[in-house]
Formats: C-alpha cells, sequence, structure tokens
C-alpha cells in the first residue's frame, strides 16, 4: 500500500465510531460567519489600531494622496523607489516629480532579489484595511505587486481607500475570499515587522520593511 | 552556493568534521530522563527560573488584555472547538477535498506514514534541485521529525530564520517553548551566543554588540539578510491547510516566513494532518483566536496565504509533505482526539505553574507544556520512561482548561493519559515498576462515587484526626517514612480537621439552598 492510503486507512479506521456522510448533524458548528463587529467609527479605529503597532498613519482626501506619498517617502529619507506595475498614475508621477529615483516594476521582467533589495522603499495600494486588528490586507494583485515587492525593501507606503475599510476580521475573510478563490495570494501585515524572541519584549523591525506607513485615503 | 565562512570554519565544538549547521545536544528527546528527574535539574537553574518566570509573567498580562477586548471569545472559543472537531470526526474527507484542490492550483502533494519517510522526501526534493542549503520557517512538525539533523546528515544545510530558532541552533540548544522556543535564555545570554556564533556560520555578529533586544534583533536581521537573497530552497509548517481553496496559511511575526515563503524559488512545506480547516471562512475565526492567545496580539505582524503556484509571484515549485507520524493513534482514542484540535498557540504553557517552574527542556519534548504532557505518550505511545512520566507532570489546577482557544479539556485528558499509563503497567508488570497508584485511584472512585461513601470517610477522617492529635499532641505531619516520604520530604502536611466541609456547612449555612 502506498503512503497515501495508508495514511487514509489509518484515519479511516480511528474513525470506524464515527458515522461517514452526515458531516453537518454529526459535528455542528453555531457560529455566524462573516458578521460586521462592533468598532464605532472604523476609520477612526483603523487610524488609531494602525498607530498602535508604532506605524505612522496619514488621512487626507483621494486627491491629497500623492502629495502624502512624497511626503511619506521624503520623511524616510529614502532616494529609491519601486512601485508595482498598476499603481495609480498620478501616484507614479509625484514620486518622478520629486526626483526620486523611480523603479516601475515589469512582470515580464521583474528585478532579481538583489537588485530589489537595493532599493530602499515600496509604494503600493491594499485590498482590504481592517479596523479591529489595525490590520492592512494585501491581495497582490496589479496595483500591489507580487509578494516581495513588499517585503524586501525597508520602507512600505501603503495607500488604503476608505472604501475598503472593513469593521473586523469577518468581515475581511469574506472581502478576501475571491481573490484567493481566483489563486492570489495573501499577506495581512499589522505593523512593521517585530519580535518578541528575546524575553517577550517587543521590537519592531527585523527582516520585513521596518518602516510602515499608512495613507487613508477618504 | 555558499560562500560565507561556514564552509571555512567548521563547528569547533565537534569531533565529526562534515558539520555544516552547529550541533544541538547529542541524544534522542525519546531517551530523556522521567520528567520528575529532569526536573530537579531545571529547579535548579535559578538563571532561566528566572527568565521563564518574567517571561510567562508578561505574556499571561498581554494575552489577558486582549482577550478582554473581544466580547464574543467564548462564542470564538466555542467555534474553534466545533471546527476542529468537525475536521477530526470528518478528516478522510478534508484531506481529499484538500489534495484536489492544492493540486488543481499546480502544487505536489507527498503523503508521509512517518518522521523517516517525511525527512527522506524532503531530503530527495533538495537532492533533485541540486542545492545542498535551505532556508527554514519555523516549525514544530519539523523539529518533531527532527528533519534539520537528517538534513545534515544527508549533507543539506538548514538554516534557521526565526529569531528564537536561530538563538537555539547557534547556540548548540533545544527548544524549550512552542512559540518562543528560546524563552530560557536572557538577553546577555543571546549578546554571548551571537558573538560567539554568527561568524562561523555567516556574517559575523558586530564587534560591540550590546545586550539590547532591538541591537539583538538587527544583528540577526543582518545574519541572515545573505542567506535570504542566495537561497533557492525554502521549507515551512502551516498553521492551517484550507480543504475547500487547497491554501496553506503562516502566521508570523518577524518576515522571515515571508523571506522563506516568497523568495526562494523552491518551497517545500512539512504539515501535520490535524491542520485543516475545512473552508476558507473558517480563518475568521482561528486567526482572531491564535494571535490573541498566543502572542497576546490583536494580530501578528504577518500572516500569509498561498494556494499552490502563483505564476510570476513566488517559489515556482510548491511541494507540501503531509505527514501522520502518529497522529491516527491519537485520532483513534476517541476521548484523546480532541488533543488534535490544538493550534499550538501555547497559552497552556504560558498559564501552567509547572511549566513556569519545570520549563520546557524537562519535558523531553518538542511539546512541552500541558498539552506536550498529552501529546506526547499520544503520538510516540508509552514505550519510554520520559513519556510515561509526562501525563503526571501537572497538578491537575485547570488553569490551561480556561485558556485553551479550541477548549480542549486538558486536564480531563491528562487524567485520562494517567490511566492508560497505570492500564499499561497493569497489563505489563515485569517491565515497568508497580506503584500505588492503581489502588489509590481505585480506593479514590469508590469514595468519589456515592455522597454516602464520601460522608463515611469524612467521619472515618474526623474520628482518626481527634485520636491522632490526642495520641501524638502535634498540629500537623511533617517528614514520614516511604511511601509518603516523597510527598513529604518537601511538604507539611496540616492535621486532619475535626468535623468535615460537609459536617460544618451543614451546622452552619444548612438553611441555605
Amino acid at each position: 500500500m502506498n503512503a497515501k492510503d495508508e495514511i487514509l486507512a489509518r484515519v479511516r479506521m480511528a474513525l470506524r465510531d464515527v458515522p461517514t456522510g452526515e458531516i453537518e448533524a454529526d459535528a455542528p458548528i453555531d457560529w455566524q460567519y462573516g458578521q460586521p463587529v462592533e468598532v464605532g467609527d472604523v476609520l477612526d479605529i483603523f487610524a488609531e489600531r494602525v498607530a498602535d503597532y508604532k506605524a505612522a498613519v496619514v488621512r487626507c482626501s483621494q486627491a491629497k494622496v500623492p502629495e502624502a506619498i512624497v511626503q511619506g517617502l521624503q520623511a524616510a529619507k529614502v532616494t529609491s523607489v519601486v512601485v508595482p506595475p498598476g499603481l495609480d498614475d498620478g501616484w507614479r508621477q509625484a514620486i518622478t516629480q520629486s526626483g526620486m529615483q523611480l523603479h516601475v516594476e515589469q512582470p515580464e521582467a521583474p528585478l532579481t532579489n538583489t537588485e530589489l533589495n537595493e532599493i530602499d522603499a515600496v509604494v503600493t495600494a491594499a485590498a482590504v484595511g481592517t479596523a479591529e486588528t489595525g490590520t492592512i490586507m494585501l491581495d497582490h494583485t496589479a496595483d500591489q505587486g507580487r509578494r516581495a515587492l513588499t517585503l524586501v525593501p525597508d520602507v512600505h507606503i501603503c495607500v488604503v481607500r476608505a472604501d475598503q475599510v472593513v469593521s473586523g476580521v469577518p468581515e475581511a475573510v469574506a472581502r478576501l475570499k475571491p481573490a484567493v478563490l481566483a489563486g492570489q495570494p495573501l499577506t495581512w501585515i499589522s505593523g512593521g515587522s517585530a519580535t518578541s524572541d528575546i524575553e517577550l519584549s517587543r521590537v519592531e523591525g527585523v527582516h520585513g520593511p521596518r518602516t510602515l506607513h499608512v495613507i487613508i485615503a477618504e | 552556493m555558499s560562500t560565507d565562512v561556514s564552509r571555512g570554519s567548521r563547528a569547533r565544538h565537534d569531533a565529526e568534521p562534515a558539520r555544516r549547521t552547529p550541533a544541538p545536544p547529542a541524544g534522542d528527546l525519546i531517551d530523556s530522563p522521567r520528567f520528575q528527574e529532569a526536573v530537579k535539574v531545571a529547579l535548579a537553574n535559578q538563571q532561566q527560573r528566572a527568565n521563564l518566570r518574567h517571561a510567562t509573567t508578561t505574556i499571561r498580562g498581554k494575552r489577558a488584555r486582549v482577550v478582554a477586548e473581544l466580547d464574543n471569545w467564548q462564542e470564538l472559543r466555542q467555534a474553534g472547538e466545533q471546527i476542529k472537531t468537525r475536521v477530526g470526526r470528518h478528516m478522510p474527507d478534508y484531506l481529499l477535498q484538500f489534495e484536489e484542490n492544492f493540486t488543481k492550483a499546480g502544487g505536489v502533494l507527498h503523503w508521509a506514514r512517518d518522521a523517516e519517510e517525511a525527512n527522506r522526501i524532503v531530503i530527495d526534493l533538495v537532492r533533485q534541485t541540486g542545492e545542498d542549503e535551505l532556508v527554514k520557517v519555523k516549525s514544530m512538525v519539523t523539529q518533531e521529525i527532527d528533519m534539520n539533523e537528517a538534513l545534515e546528515a544527508a549533507g543539506i544545510a538548514a538554516w534557521e530564520t526565526d529569531l528564537a530558532e536561530l538563538i537555539v541552533q547557534l547556540g548548540h540548544d533545544r527548544p524549550s517553548h512552542i512559540l518562543v522556543p528560546a524563552i530560557h535564555r536572557n538577553r546577555a545570554e543571546v549578546r554571548e551566543i551571537f558573538l560567539e556564533e554568527m561568524g562561523r556560520y555567516g556574517t559575523p555578529a558586530p564587534e560591540g554588540l550590546d545586550d539590547e533586544p532591538a541591537h539583538l534583533a538587527a544583528a540577526a536581521r543582518t545574519h541572515l539578510r545573505n542567506k535570504f537573497m542566495r537561497a533557492k530552497v525554502s521549507t515551512s509548517g502551516a498553521n492551517f491547510l484550507v480543504a475547500e481553496t487547497g491554501s496553506l496559511v503562516v502566521v508570523e511575526s518577524e518576515g522571515n516566513g515571508r523571506m522563506c515563503l516568497t523568495l526562494p524559488q523552491t518551497l517545500i512545506s512539512v504539515v501535520g494532518i490535524e491542520k485543516l480547516v475545512p473552508t476558507f471562512d473558517d480563518l475568521e475565526v482561528f486567526l482572531q483566536l491564535l494571535p490573541r492567545s498566543s502572542t497576546g496580539e490583536r494580530m501578528n505582524p504577518y500572516t500569509s496565504v498561498w494556494t499552490g503556484v502563483t505564476p510570476g509571484d513566488g517559489p515556482q515549485a510548491i511541494h507540501l509533505v503531509l505527514v501522520d507520524n502518529g497522529r491516527t493513534k491519537a485520532l483513534a482514542d476517541p476521548i484523546g482526539r480532541a488533543a488534535l484540535r490544538c493550534i499550538r498557540c501555547s497559552a497552556c504553557l504560558n498559564i501552567c505553574p509547572v511549566y513556569e517552574r519545570a520549563g520546557g527542556h524537562a519535558y523531553g519534548s518538542v511539546y512541552p507544556g500541558p498539552i506536550g504532557a498529552i501529546l506526547n505518550p499520544q503520538l510516540r505511545g508509552t514505550a519510554s520512561e520520559v513519556d510515561r512520566s509526562l501525563p503526571f507532570a501537572s497538578s491537575l489546577c485547570g488553569a490551561c482548561n480556561e485558556v485553551c482557544p479550541v477548549r480542549i479539556p486538558i486536564s480531563d485528558l491528562l487524567v485520562h493519559e494517567r490511566h492508560k499509563v497505570v492500564e499499561a503497567k497493569k497489563a505489563d508488570p515485569p517491565h515497568i515498576p508497580h506503584t500505588a497508584e492503581p489502588q489509590l485511584i481505585k480506593a479514590a472512585s469508590w469514595v468519589m462515587a456515592d455522597h454516602k461513601h464520601l460522608e463515611w470517610a469524612g467521619l472515618g477522617t474526623m474520628m482518626g484526626s481527634v485520636v491522632l492529635g490526642k495520641m501524638l499532641g502535634i498540629e500537623k505531619f511533617g517528614a514520614m517514612p516511604a511511601p509518603l516520604s516523597r510527598w513529604t520530604s518537601a511538604r507539611d502536611v496540616p492535621m486532619l480537621p475535626e468535623q468535615t466541609f460537609r459536617r460544618w456547612w451543614k451546622q452552619n449555612r444548612g438553611d441555605q439552598k
């Protein structure tokens, strides 16, 4: 017997006390999925909870986003920036006009890991923002780019639209499901990279971007 | 591939010349002494006890604060329990559904009956890439199967990238906690390990490194950066496997997980069969329960979800080794199978008064603490001394039951496992020393079975108290002769009270219902 058949046979033998074929009746789940959670003002709480992770948070109008991006990059003292291919044209132009070196990722000619490691910052959009936990969720479509883009550069500026912000994890999971069914990977980001491995005291900044700068576009 | 100093200055600690990664302590965990013996060494280690007390106190406070934020925490726990119960009871359906969806998405699934088979599969997969090193995301199951040492023996270097695992690996040490494997080390010890060892295996620690945690983390970032950039192969575990979509989920903090899951060309994940959840929607329950229970955060810094191969994004060769290694044995026990609900959050370790004092190494396994005291004899059997001793490594105070995010009745299962050990002793008396436990448990069950029995027993102790107190003129018992000496060597036993609680209640509160 091959390993798969043997393991399945062992599992079936182990479960011979369990009636088969009646999953819902045999093991019910009393949980209402996808419900909003009570957090008060969703945008206020989102901004507050992101800031709790020591990330910078800026709230501005849609029109002011290009300016806010440039300010964020300047505050982080970066000179080179990579952006995903689908990033908003206006945001891209603002970066170029600020005099920073801009690299637009080309899917047919992606940067190597080492090249990416030489770039200071990345600017992306997001898929979902979750207020209760202060989490940004990426589904890595064209305005967010492949996963390595938002991982290797040390500064990540992420623009979240107000209509992308939901109350809690259940609503977020419901919104992200179509992307997963379409085969997209997800990255959930709650603050900058951190560790609590030494005496359980939290230290911000390990392998992921050490600076996370979130712009909420209202 | 490897051009750094790891090739040039192989482990000086080692007599064997060919090692590429730091050697762990000699010997197999399964040969560890009984918990009750090992704990004597651990209790004498003042530094470790101080480190553990500080760390567990901190994490308990953090957990309590973020759990109190959620009004529906108990409902979430119940949902977690119910979802995992469903998976456990109908595992064949979910295994096959997962296989279909994972394979459809371009993943290659491998099945491993035991540790040896899992390691062989991983070694073969690495060899097929032509590489001789890999970077590793922290994973409990790869610890369980001792994958690093199997790879080392095959000439493949596995570099731990989680900060705590790096501390353990560079320290020639073993993990002592599920979530924070180096919890037994303080900042000064970490600094020493980094200064001494980093240069032997890659980028050295900066000169003048102090013991500030932020500086230690920065040293780890620098040390590992080169390894991440050049790695062509990585291994991971997974916190969840989603049957409905064929997705894997890894929950982490530092970004080392994202590095390993994203940058190499080949990703080999090694995961136990119990990690399944039925639907993607179920993650809304577990991604609330897990971070709050484990690190005491509203959400962990990074969570990655991937479904097979994504063209143009991340590794283009995605493997998964599904591991049994004793899980089906645990599943076969209708009571004991509840332990397979465990999502490895470590809340039961952090709350446990025994773990806090004993530390993780005394458990002789990669799974320490209350859940380890159940899982180890379930997964490994009770043939070894250490596994027979583990169900007794508890005062049955029950604090773990209250914090478990999937409501595993841990203290009940400990009693259940004790019973199994006792039964095994009865069945095999020549090989296993007999003890008084079976008789005591038998006597206790007679007393507890009926309230009349309990009252008679109470009457007996009252009479005993009056007689003994008069005879001996004492108020408490000190050291007693064997076999009671093992208990009384460290404790005074108060004199039996002159009346039972039941009688006192009748006299003083008898009018209350």
